[in-house]
């Protein structure tokens, strides 16, 4: 919980020595390493300020720069801390800067020019930097500190990687939680914590959610939105009273009412951090106030990002703090010693709580002649509306629809002309007008908000060699802050490129050290009969180089090409082939024997219970696949374990064949139309190791009830009665829900087999490496499927069939082999000889 | 491993404090994997690449902890299996932006691999 973000290896610091009289650079200090002082670094460096400045940067936080926007995505799950970090400690060391991390400036002396921290330290500058950002702002509720005024446990703000880690270490422990605020954080925040299994309530003291971008129609259908996730929401009331003795127990709303929870996160906005420029004596409204070049009244010392005040304004976005960053490197580099900040137009597109929306300028008619233009259709979730004054588009906002924003931008940043049909703005009346939108904007109009890129710039970028979309992002950083952006970036890029480099060469390649599409590469690889790794890397790698990321998809391409002919090589695997079991964050592993089907015996079971008390097993799980998992098995163990249980794997970590779950079916289930149980075991020992392009999954269900959720899986068969069964294909259930499309209704068994066989064969033979079948059905189109897999239109059914026919006689239970004995010397071998494993938790 | 601490060569570069390991046989390292040692008290996984070249590193990734004798090679980087990340044999610096992994200079002397710590 504790680690430092973005850190050090332990025994190196980041300090370096200050060896003053000798360094004729001027001293640069910035205060907060958030994302506005972090940027103004880089701005800086990239200026060559390095050789100017001697750089110092004070952070509150311990960690290196993260970016804060990906908070959300870190309490919902879906990210990982780790990447998030975007300069860790090593940058600042690499880079010559001093990061003071962990270490809160106190005062400035300004006369004196000197920093207080809070470490007893005094630092000199002879420019000052202010990029303190906000807090969270706790609203005055009857009990919400406890006595020493900290914030009562199970309150939690919504503002740094610390109060998220607090928040996901509470979520197992808690059920029920209150989200205090209906604005982007506090709806970003409920459905994360929605997202752990918790039972959320919102409340939003004002009478429309998201009051500050949105109208009340607008707001009031995200309500709906956000209510169909499963989250209850309270509008126009405050919270008052945060019950609880230790930790929090319940919230009481001014109207009487009292909610019951036990986490309460406070999203009720953000205030300036100003408090160390109030006490050093410069001058603070709302925010630290600063003229055009970002200089408080004090003439060396500068504010930039979300503490800063310009012309009266406050921003809480991160664009604008980066154009701060920006034009203050410009000036204090000398770079352009005239540069200036003259305001941001915000326009703004996010994600809010899986709901897209885009908003720029007002949001209702505030003149008699504005015109207002409003598509609702509150059952969609859709809210379209845009204001223009006197032929120019004044504001717009978008709600569950967001696909007009990039003409709607430009034509709010630029003043486009109109459209005379001003239904136009807001809906596509099918005229291809996509394309011709990116040719129309023009250079200046900002694609990337967040990092203020240009469409000029990615023009630029193309034009200088970048030949993919990756490329141009890798350059200009455009769609690497939110990424709500990357789909126009790619359009534009593309066009561009002008049809030349319409597609990222490398993207189709089957690996990424081999430049060859795959159906190229198998003719090459049969043509040259090569038949192992390190054959195809010298035979076709450019320059005959060999590249670890390609070694899996390669590894996995040649079993299937050549069965029992394809010469193994062990490094060509990853580690969970190699040893046939799937690593853990400790470096230990986890057993999945097979259980065909789902269904064991109680044989079966003792054996597995004696294993596991045997081996230590540190955790006995049911599996999300219908059967058991022994986690925590070290790997010098893994030999003997298999020995013991004498059951052949179930792959449970190979890009392979995965299981087949069934349901009871007929012979126990009073609906069951057919015998469920059997075929999915028949499948399973049919289908048992294949390799693939990615996993493959099955379930085989009695009835349309779908009770092992048939609908859901790369291939779905479900009995329909009179002895018919459906096929379904492309089914997902995992990262992307799809239900699968009913490839064929057959009448036994036996063609439930060879359909299936032939469909896995197609899948193998022509999906990209790691295409999984719910993107590679439809990439194929089911009605293509068909023409390929039923009425034979290419004339390759019977090689389908072979080909799947070499696999299965190819296959050899990989446990009852290299148990008794090893591929290579040392298989087994621990890897991390001194550490005491097993680290995961025993239960 | 049997041979872990003998101390049998001297370091190929000679500085304060480098001793050099006896860690194992040559044979112990297949071609293109990485095994782990101990040399005097420090964990050390050492690679064996296709085009015959040894390299030796940190055997607990930067990152997170991860047993790198189980990661991937080829003749630029190898690959951390519980991540990705990848860090060069050149430098030790990972493109992906992981704290850069410590190398340690490893021979072959008489069929023995030898390491410098
Ligand atoms: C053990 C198990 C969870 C459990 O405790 O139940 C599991 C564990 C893992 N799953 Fe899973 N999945 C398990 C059932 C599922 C299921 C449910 C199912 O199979 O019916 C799904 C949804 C179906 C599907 O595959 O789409 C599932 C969708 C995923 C995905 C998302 C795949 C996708 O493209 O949508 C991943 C990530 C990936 O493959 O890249 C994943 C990846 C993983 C990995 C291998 C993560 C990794 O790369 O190391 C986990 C290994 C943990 C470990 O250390 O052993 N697991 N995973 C389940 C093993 C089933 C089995 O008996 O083989
Ligand atoms: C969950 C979440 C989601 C967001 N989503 C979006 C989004 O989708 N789009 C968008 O544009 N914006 C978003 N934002 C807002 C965005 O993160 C901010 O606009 C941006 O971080 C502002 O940068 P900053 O450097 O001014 O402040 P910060 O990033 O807050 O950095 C200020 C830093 O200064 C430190 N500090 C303060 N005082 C001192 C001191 N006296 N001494 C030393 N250090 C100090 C603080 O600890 C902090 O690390 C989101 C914010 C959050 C919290
Ligand atoms: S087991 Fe699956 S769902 Fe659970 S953490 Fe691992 S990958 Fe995610
Ligand atoms: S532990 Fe090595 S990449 Fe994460």
């Amino acid at each position: 919980m504790n680690a430092v973000l973005g850190g050090r290896i332990e025994g190196l610091t980041a300090l370096h020595l200050d060896d003053d009289d000798l360094d004729p650079r001027a001293r640069l200090v910035v205060i907060g390493n958030g994302m506005a002082g972090a940027r103004f670094v880089e701005e800086v460096l990239e200026r060559g300020g390095g050789e100017q400045f001697r750089i110092t940067v004070f952070g509150d936080e311990p960690h290196g720069n993260y970016n804060r926007i990906m908070l959300s995505p870190v309490l919902a799950g879906e990210e990982h801390e780790d990447d998030i970090v975007l300069n860790s400690h090593d940058w600042y060391a690499d880079n010559g800067v001093t990061l003071r991390a962990g270490v809160m400036a106190e005062r400035i002396d300004t006369a004196a020019k000197l920093v207080y921290a809070a470490d007893g330290t005094v630092t000199a500058y002879d420019h000052l930097v202010l990029a303190t950002g906000s807090y969270s702002f706790i609203p005055p509720m009857k009990g919400v500190r406890t006595d020493d005024g900290e914030l009562r446990p199970g309150v939690y703000g919504f503002r740094t990687i610390d109060e998220t880690r607090a928040m996901l270490d509470a979520v197992g422990r808690c059920r029920k939680a209150v989200v205090m605020g209906g604005g982007l954080l506090g709806l970003e925040a409920a459905r994360a914590l929605q997202g752990h299994g918790l039972h959320v309530e919102l409340v939003h003291a004002m009478p429309y959610l998201m009051n500050m971008q949105l109208d009340p129609e607008a707001g009031a259908i995200l309500k709906r939105s956000v209510e169909k996730l499963g989250i209850t929401v309270h509008l126009d009331v405050f919270a008052t009273d945060v019950f609880g003795i230790d930790s929090v127990e319940g919230v009481g709303l001014a109207d009487g009412r009292r909610i019951d929870a036990d986490l309460l996160v406070v999203a009720a906005g953000v205030r300036p951090s100003t408090d160390i420029a109030v006490r050093s004596g410069l001058e603070v409204e709302r925010g630290i106030v600063v003229d055009d070049q970002l200089r408080t009244d004090d003439p060396d010392v500068y504010a930039i990002g979300e503490c800063a005040q310009h012309r009266g304004e406050v921003y809480g976005l991160v664009a604008p703090a980066w154009e701060h960053a920006r034009v203050l490197a410009d000036v204090l580099t000398g770079t352009d010693p005239t540069a200036e900040y003259h305001g941001s137009r915000t326009a703004t597109k996010l994600k809010v709580a899986g709901v897209d929306v885009a908003v720029m300028g007002i949001n209702t008619p505030e003149r008699e002649d504005d015109e207002f233009l409003v598509i609702s259709e509150p059952r969609r979730g859709v809210h379209l509306s845009v204001v223009i004054r006197d032929e120019r588009l004044v504001g717009a906002t978008l709600l569950g629809d967001t696909r007009k924003v990039a003409f709607l931008t430009q034509a709010f940043d630029r003043g486009l002309a109109l459209p005379e049909e001003r239904i136009k703005l807001l809906v596509d009346l099918s005229d291809g007008a996509v394309e011709v939108g990116v040719a129309e904007m023009p250079a200046t109009t900002q694609v990337c908000n967040c990092n203020g890129v240009t469409k000029g710039a990615i023009c630029g970028a193309v034009a200088d060699g970048c030949g993919s979309v990756g490329a141009v992002m890798d350059k200009t950083r455009a769609g690497k802050g939110c990424g709500s952006c990357k789909s126009l970036v790619k359009q534009i890029v593309e066009w561009a490129a002008d049809g030349d480099v319409t597609e990222d060469v490398s993207a189709s390649w089957y690996v990424p050290g081999i430049p060859m599409a795959k159906p190229e590469l198998m003719a090459a690889i049969r043509a040259q009969d090569l038949r192992s790794v390190s054959a195809v890397f010298a035979a076709l790698a450019p320059g005959g180089v060999d590249d670890a990321r390609s070694k899996m998809g390669l590894t996995s391409l040649l079993k299937m090409l050549w069965g029992h002919d394809y010469v193994p090589e062990k490094d060509g695997e990853f580690i969970n082939d190699r040893v046939h079991a799937n690593i853990q964050r400790d470096g230990t592993f986890s057993v999945v024997p097979q259980i065909k089907g789902g269904v064991t015996t109680p044989a079966q079971l003792r054996k597995i219970a004696d294993v596991a008390e045997k081996y230590e097993v540190p955790m006995v799980k049911i599996t999300g696949g219908q059967r058991l998992d022994l986690l925590g098995v070290r790997k010098e163990d893994l030999p003997a374990m298999w020995d013991d249980l004498g059951m052949p794997s179930g792959y449970a970590y190979g890009k392979s064949m995965r299981t087949v779950k069934t349901c009871v079916g007929s012979d126990f289930c009073r609906f069951g139309l057919g015998d469920s149980t059997q075929l999915g075991i028949d499948l399973e020992t049919r289908f048992q190791g294949i390799e693939s392009p990615a996993k493959m999954k099955m379930a085989v269900v009695g009835c349309p009830r779908n009770c092992a959720e048939a609908y859901v899986k790369d291939v779905g068969v479900v009995a329909v009665g009179n002895g018919k069964w459906e096929v379904y294909v492309g089914g997902a259930a995992g990262a992307s829900v799809r239900k699968g499309d009913l490839l064929a209704t057959v009448d036994s068994p036996e063609a439930v087999l060879e359909l299936t066989g032939r469909f896995l064969q197609y899948y193998r033979e022509n999906a990209n490496w790691l295409e999984r079948t719910y993107d590679f059905v439809p990439r194929i189109g089911l009605d293509r499927l068909k023409e390929v897999l039923l009425e034979d239109a290419e004339g390759i059914v019977a090689d389908l069939d072979a080909g799947m026919q070499r696999s299965i006689d190819a296959y050899t239970d990989p446990w009852g082999q290299d148990a008794k004995q090893p591929a290579t010397p040392g298989q087994f071998r621990p890897s991390l000889p001194l550490i005491a494993l097993p680290k995961v938790p025993v239960r | 491993m049997s041979i872990s601490e003998l101390t049998t060569a001297a370091p190929a570069v000679q500085g304060a404090g480098v001793k050099a390991y006896t860690v194992g046989m040559a044979d112990d390292v297949p071609p293109g994997e990485g095994r782990a040692f101990v040399a005097g008290g420090t964990q050390i996984a050492v690679f064996r690449l296709r085009d015959g070249s040894l390299h030796a590193t940190q055997a607990a990734c930067p990152h997170a902890g991860g047993p790198l004798a189980d990661g991937q090679t080829d003749v630029n980087v190898l690959v951390c299996p519980l991540h990705q990340y990848a860090f060069r044999w050149a430098d030790g610096t990972s493109p992906g932006g992981a704290p850069p992994v410590r190398l340690y200079p490893v021979r072959e002397r008489d069929g023995y691999l030898v390491v410098d710590v």
